[in-house]
């Protein structure tokens, strides 16, 4: 039987928009993943440890604010320092063509920008199914 | 509807209407607006009785000021040309501001970064990566007096996007006209000082619901004494409306924070006529052009109606809804930016058919990043060329009488007068906010719009239709990721030269007032901000005697 997948969505650093969390969240769930959302205001350290203690596979993060050089990475650092980099980190928002590249090379595996569908993300999530499965 | 109208219709359907039907079927089995109300084929005149225009329209600047808060509008004078703007330091932003003032802007609109909103001086650790991001850092008075240096603040008014620490900036704006020799009785300008909507959707909330009313009704009171000309407050559905609720949602949360403000301060003691004229408010502009026309409609007669008969108000200034708009940003597609241009057009076609009193244009880019001054000059010429070459100005409200606005703007004031008593039920809007009930409707709106687009159910040209498989690349503004550092030693400059022993005076007597339910805190926190004490300093005392409001998280 197929694993079912356990997804933390994630609101880091001080920005309140928090319609595309709630938004993927939602229709994650609706997908048939089990998705834990965390409110907004979220500490880097709050983030990974709620991943942790909740067993999760992803997590998602989402920033409109711009602080996504500074935190995405953080989240990235945070997990490995936990011994917890198993976990795979993607991230979406309003996030500047220019900085992708950067944030992949730091370890965000995805990043989804305004006007993705929900369907990129669940085609994102079953290509890494393998390797979660394997674990 | 009158007989003959009725009779003549009947007509029509079997004579016109129906091979019509037979021969060419509608796109569509039924119709509705961007915010699901249904849409009729055609609307006739049922409602426009001349019993009903004068109790449903009237005349503007009267009440129910359906048509209008003055009576000549915009023959009189054109709204004010207000864009928001703020990142980076205070330098960057006073460049951007002498800039926009040159190009004919004609009031200001301050945007702050998120720790200045939260409360959190830029040295503070929640501040790490948000420095200068989404508006202009502010820590102490130094960095205000450099954000309006050259700028005259007897000439213009500045709007400010501050809420939980509104007290704070507040205060640095009026230590800032002290200093320019501008007296407090004559700043011109407004604070969005409205908690409840940072509960319900927009996130930048410090202290719980109570404090939070507190220091908004010590706002009313203070400056209907010292700063009469300042408005207190702006009572926004903006944010509401981003967060996905649908036009009636919008007015109905909006109103319902703005009865909320009204009993506090009447719960304090105040009389209604003394502060209610300095309410405002904010609301959105969506594409849905005369679905957003009647919006601001039916707000302004529903608002008038509260205040004169449930709040018993007797000055007609206290039962006009003045309102800013500022155009959609959740409707700007990152797919072909451009496009965007013509998106804000509707919108500020839709603001000023609806009567506003301010607004903020979009720019164009602003899906990608913080925008080029390119694209904010186009957004502020957006509104210039609406107000000086469309015509849409020369008269008052003219779009009543269109059989569907008065129809729609009927159908809103259900929708809307449902809600309000629906929460009235719950016991109130901070109630129906603490159980999560505000927020899970807008969620449910937000959900089922943005599956209809992914169903393309709802068309949005170039991101589920009409899609270029390469966009060009695009100039976007970047804010420098050394800001913070720049931010904190200028702040450790400041500390270092100030009077220490005033500072911890001033933030002790702030301290002791905070914990007297008696004390108006506007002047403590006046002695402090004169002090440089920082906006953390401030804002932290306040935290240690109100502590801090956590979310209700609802999903």
């Amino acid at each position: 039987m197929a694993k079912t997948i356990r997804i933390l969505v994630a609101k880091p650093g001080l920005d309140g928009h928090d319609r595309g969390a709630k938004y993927i969240a939602r229709a994650l769930k609706d997908a048939g993943y089990e998705v834990i959302y965390t409110g907004i205001r979220q500490s880097i350290q709050a983030i990974v440890k709620t991943a942790i203690q909740e067993d999760v596979d992803f997590i998602g993060l989402s920033l409109l604010s711009g602080a996504h050089n500074e935190l995405f990475p953080g989240v990235v650092d945070a997990l490995k320092k936990e011994g917890a980099e198993d976990i795979i980190v993607f991230g979406g928002g309003v996030i500047p063509e220019d900085d992708i590249p950067g944030l992949k090379t730091r370890g965000v595996e995805a990043v989804f920008t305004p006007g993705t569908p929900i369907q990129d993300v669940i085609d994102f999530i079953e290509a890494q199914r393998p390797r979660i499965e394997s674990r | 509807m009158p007989k003959k109208i009725e009779n003549r219709q009947k007509q029509w359907e079997a004579r016109t209407l129906k091979p019509a039907l037979d021969a060419f079927p509608e796109r569509k089995a039924e119709f509705s607006t961007g915010s699901w109300l249904p849409v009729n084929r055609v609307e006739v005149p049922e409602s426009l009785s001349e019993d009903a225009y004068v109790e449903k329209l009237g005349f503007p600047g009267e009440y129910p000021f359906t048509r209008g808060v003055q009576p000549t509008m915009y023959r009189g004078r054109l709204w004010t040309m207000r864009q928001y703007a703020g990142f980076g330091t205070a330098e960057e932003s006073n460049a951007r501001y002498q800039y926009l003032l040159e190009q004919g802007q004609t009031g200001l609109s301050v945007a702050f970064d998120l720790p200045t909103q939260i409360g959190y001086d830029s040295d503070d650790s929640h501040s790490i990566g948000e420095v200068g991001k989404v508006g202009v850092a502010i820590d102490t008075l130094s960095d205000m007096e450099i954000l309006f240096d050259g700028i005259p603040l007897d000439k213009v008014s500045t709007s400010m996007t501050i809420n939980a620490p509104a007290a704070v900036l507040l205060a640095f704006y009026i230590a800032v006209g002290e200093k320019q020799g501008v007296a407090r009785e004559r700043l011109r300008g407004t604070i969005q000082n409205d908690i409840l909507k940072e509960y319900i959707a927009r996130g930048t909330y410090i202290f719980p619901p109570q404090p939070s009313l507190r220091l908004i009704t010590h706002i009313f009171e203070y400056c209907a004494r010292e700063v009469p000309l300042w408005n207190t407050i702006s009572i926004s559905g903006y944010h509401i409306r981003e967060a996905g609720s649908t036009a009636a949602q919008e007015v109905a949360f909006t109103l319902a924070d703005g009865i909320a403000y009204v009993k506090a301060a009447l719960d304090a003691g105040m009389d209604v006529d003394l502060f209610a004229g300095r309410l405002s408010f904010f609301f959105n502009a969506h594409n849905d052009l005369l679905e957003e026309v009647a919006k601001f409609r039916a707000a302004r007669r529903i608002w008038a109606k509260i205040m004169r008969d449930r709040f018993g108000a007797r000055n007609a200034k206290s039962m006009m809804l003045r309102f800013h708009t500022q155009t959609g940003g959740s409707t700007l597609t990152a797919q072909q930016p451009d496009n965007n241009i013509v998106r804000v057009t509707l919108q500020t076609l839709a603001a000023v058919f609806g009567g506003t009193q301010s607004l903020h244009t979009n720019s164009r880019d602003e899906a990608l990043g913080l925008p080029t001054e390119e694209a904010v000059r186009v957004a502020l010429r957006t509104q210039q060329i609406v107000a000086h070459e469309s015509g849409v100005t020369h008269t008052v409200d003219p779009l009543a009488g269109s059989y569907y606005v008065e129809a729609l703007t009927d159908r809103i004031e259900e929708k809307v007068m449902e809600y309000l008593v629906k929460i009235e039920e719950l016991g109130g809007m901070v109630e129906a906010i603490e159980k999560g009930f505000v927020q899970k409707e807008i969620q449910d709106s937000a959900y089922r719009y943005q599956r209809e687009i992914e169903k393309r159910e709802r068309i949005l040209v170039g991101v589920n239709q009409y899609k270029v498989d390469a966009e060009p690349p695009r100039e976007i503004l970047k804010v420098n990721p050394k800001l913070r550092e720049v931010q904190m030693k200028k702040l450790a400059g400041v500390r270092a030269q100030r009077s220490q022993t005033e500072v911890e005076n001033a933030l002790d007597a702030l301290e002791k007032g905070a914990r007297n339910p008696g004390v108006n805190l506007m002047p403590l926190i006046l002695d402090a901000a004169r002090a440089y004490g920082s906006l953390g300093e401030i804002c932290g005392v306040l935290r240690r005697v109100f502590g801090e409001y956590r979310e209700t998280v609802v999903l």
